[in-house]
């Protein structure tokens, strides 16, 4: 089960400096811990998260072993119209999950 | 004989401002949150992403979620707190959950006898007798989201444990667990959290010991767990015996936390580190 949460805000003023947050569950099983029989545990992370504005790509994350669980990622961009921001995160084992906010832009 | 009934009054007087000495006039009660650090606070106050975020959206998709050969949901009998505003037509029936866990742990018939349970045995309760399924395990992922999901409508609210009758002798059990002395340290819950709180134990400081915030986020758990967790860590941590999960004590010594935090905000799901 996926399960991501996106917050942005619904609305802003144009050339505004937007702030948003995004929440991945995951475990982020880092491919390097092994069990209590000493079997290796394999990978299994998110590696990437995109975002579009109105299709327009915004921010690209790739992320790596080692990255906590449920990994938080905060970044920011300039409200230039009304629209959609649309999230992707991919991963390993195919691994996909995504979420869409609509922003008002005044 | 109204000799004596005035003795005796005036010795119980005595004895319930002895035994009110040590604790906390409500004017200097903190929550823990007033004792973390900056970071930690904004993680609680930020709802939305928080670190119990997953925690309330799994408890509110287990609210909905039909089960057991009956097939009724929690919303089936109590209605969503969506559909508060609404003319829902189950409202009369309780309506949503909203300052419930605020009366939490509450005195209830079980069987012949009335003792206390805590909100995630009345879950249970409900999972047994309505939905006729087994319960949920203690600290389950599943019971935990559930509890934080309904504990969550009360957020802002004060706590209201009454005293009553039913719960009295109870309390008593719960405030002497709390003053007794025990563990290969002999500590009393009360040495640290009423005596010493605001000072330091290595790193830490020690809070007020008011469970406002249950279920909570703990970072050293890295994941949300529930107040028996956190009393059955502190007994581990004096070097006392810790009784099992849903034991009576540990459920009394929950009531008298609760009881002893009446009037305090409930901060569900609460981060603490």
């Amino acid at each position: 089960m996926a399960r991501v949460v996106v917050n942005a805000p619904k609305s802003a003023k144009r050339g505004e400096v937007i702030e948003i947050r995004t929440l991945a569950g995951h475990a982020m099983e880092t491919g390097f811990r092994r069990t209590q029989t000493g079997e290796l545990i394999p990978r299994d992370i998110i590696t990437q998260l995109v975002c579009t504005y109105n299709g327009v790509e915004v921010f690209r994350a790739e992320l790596h072993p080692a990255m906590a669980a449920n990994p938080l990622l905060t970044f920011t961009t300039v409200a230039t119209e009304s629209g959609t921001l649309e999230f992707k995160w991919t991963g390993d084992n195919g691994y996909a999950a995504t979420q869409s906010a609509s922003i008002t832009v005044t | 004989m109204t000799f004596f009934a005035l003795l005796f009054a005036v010795l119980i007087a005595l004895c319930s401002t002895l035994l009110t000495a040590g604790e906390i006039p409500l004017a200097e009660r903190r929550s823990g949150y007033e004792l973390m650090s900056r970071e930690t606070r904004a993680m609680q106050d930020d709802e939305a992403t928080g670190p119990a975020a997953f925690s309330l959206l799994d408890g509110e998709a287990l609210w909905n979620r039909k089960d057991g050969p009956a097939g009724v949901a929690c919303s089936s009998c109590h209605a969503s707190p969506r559909s508060e505003s609404g003319a829902s037509p189950r409202s009369e029936s309780g309506a949503s959950m909203k300052g419930v866990a605020a009366r939490y742990p509450m005195v209830k018939k079980a069987g012949v006898r009335k003792i206390p349970i805590n909100l995630e045995q009345q879950i249970n309760v409900c999972r047994t007798e309505r939905q006729k399924t087994p319960p949920f395990a203690y600290e389950s992922r599943e019971l935990l989201a559930l509890t934080a999901y309904v504990a969550r409508q009360s957020r802002g609210m004060p706590i209201a444990i009454k005293r009553d009758e039913a719960a009295a002798p109870f309390i008593a059990a719960g405030r002497e667990a709390f003053n007794r002395r025990q563990g290969q340290l002999n500590l009393s819950c009360a040495q640290c959290h009423d005596d010493n709180w605001g000072k330091r134990l290595a790193g830490s400081v020690i809070p007020q010991a008011h469970p406002t915030g249950y279920p909570i986020y703990r970072l050293e758990w890295q994941a949300v767990g529930s107040l028996q967790r956190r009393l059955r860590n502190c007994l581990a941590g004096i070097r006392a015996e810790t009784p099992p999960y849903g034991a009576p004590e540990l459920v009394e010594l929950e009531l008298f936390l609760m009881y002893r935090a009446n009037g305090m905000a409930l901060e569900t799901p609460a981060v603490r580190p």
